[in-house]
């Protein structure tokens, strides 16, 4: 599927500037886009390497072991198949939490961990497997507690109270996320049923 | 604001206790820090192509005007469910590129004002959304995963039913004003 909305994006793209005459502007689009996605990798190097190297000690120190007993119950229901003891638990957890505080930078690499346990649970695979599924669901479902990027620039335009969003974006943030696990269940369910 | 005392203390009372709890529980702390900082030189050049070929189909996408044409041909059918005409591009470009969708924003509440229900909604669906594309592509890109399965389907609907939410919240909460 992915394959056939990576090409399907880019021929009506390129077809769409053909009959639009916008071939100039596809044709910078194509070196702008590469330089941005090699920008964006080069930019998490440095987070990638702080976190990942803290999160090596809180491993073997056993902290991610004690973060991920506290909130088994709940984890337990969302991820049924994560053995409850398994490292994955911890990353999952600490991405969630990271998440939460709007602290996006440490979130990516705990989940870039988190997804490889997630692999080696589902036997080195190169396909998704369900937990993999749930856990992006909820990423990009995005739990947030303070949208401080928002509120900053709520604060830059004046607005009578640029925290007023906060509640609203947690009740909103809140329900879509129960949202996404559902939807992700129900194509579980659909997917069971047929295989 | 309390709320936010808790957000900018976060990271260095976390960086604190891992390191004091590693030292007490006798980890090379440094060493480990080292060997798994490795790791994370490894994973972002791994992302490179992934996140590459992804970026390069969107931008030509965006730059041809597709996707503008796409918004207007929907335009009528959101208005029609009551999706404000002034969101619509907002809501087609917040999975797939996250600066935009900022930028997006931005000059949403620059130009109706952060306290209108336009600002509001905005910044509301800034703050509850991800950008779906983005997250697949990075964390299936790290580990090599090449078969996404469902997952950019729930991704996407979980963005519809994100949206959905956000005009129910915000109309309730503030009023259609």
């Amino acid at each position: 599927m992915v394959n056939y909305i990576w090409v399907g994006m880019t021929i009506i793209g390129i077809v769409f500037a053909l009959i639009n005459g916008t071939i100039d502007e596809v044709n910078k689009a194509v070196f702008d886009g590469a330089k941005e996605a090699v920008t964006i990798c080069i930019g998490l190097i440095s987070v990638l390497v702080f976190w990942l190297g803290m999160m090596r000690i809180a491993q073997e120190s056993g902290l991610l072991e004690k973060l991920s007993k506290l909130f088994r119950p709940l984890v337990k229901i969302i991820f049924p198949e994560v053995p409850v003891n398994h490292p994955a638990m911890g990353y999952i957890l600490s991405n969630m939490i990271s998440n939460m505080f709007g602290l996006g930078n440490a979130a990516t690499p705990l989940g870039i961990k988190a997804m490889e346990e997630l692999k080696k649970l589902n036997d080195g695979k190169n396909s998704a497997s369900r937990s993999m599924v749930t856990f992006l669901a909820i990423n990009t479902a995005s739990i947030t507690i303070i949208p401080t990027t928002v509120i900053a620039i709520r604060m830059n335009y004046n607005s009578a109270s640029p925290t007023e969003i906060v509640v609203p974006t947690i009740i909103t943030t809140l329900l879509s996320a129960i949202g996404a696990i559902l939807i992700d269940r129900y194509f579980h369910y659909r997917r069971s049923r047929k295989g | 604001m309390s709320l936010s005392t808790i957000s900018i203390t976060f990271i260095p009372l976390l960086i604190g206790s891992i390191l004091l709890y590693g030292t007490f529980k006798q980890v090379p702390t440094y060493e480990s820090f080292v060997e798994g900082g490795k790791e994370g030189i490894k994973i972002a050049v791994q992302i490179i192509p992934f996140l590459v070929g992804m970026l390069v189909a969107i931008s030509i996408f965006r730059a041809s005007g597709a996707l503008e044409a796409l918004m207007t041909l929907l335009r009528p059918l959101m208005n029609t469910i009551g999706v404000p005409a002034e969101i619509v591009p907002l809501l087609f470009i917040r999975p797939i590129s996250g600066t935009a969708a900022l930028g997006m924003t931005s000059d949403l509440i620059a130009s109706h004002g952060p306290d209108s229900f336009i600002g509001r909604l905005a910044s509301i669906l800034q703050g509850s959304t991800d950008t779906t594309f983005y997250v697949l592509t990075v964390y299936f890109g790290a580990v090599g995963i090449k078969k996404m399965g469902d997952a950019l389907k729930v991704g996407l609907l979980a963005d519809v039913l994100g949206i959905i939410i956000a005009i129910v919240v915000v109309t309730f909460i503030f009023g259609m004003k």
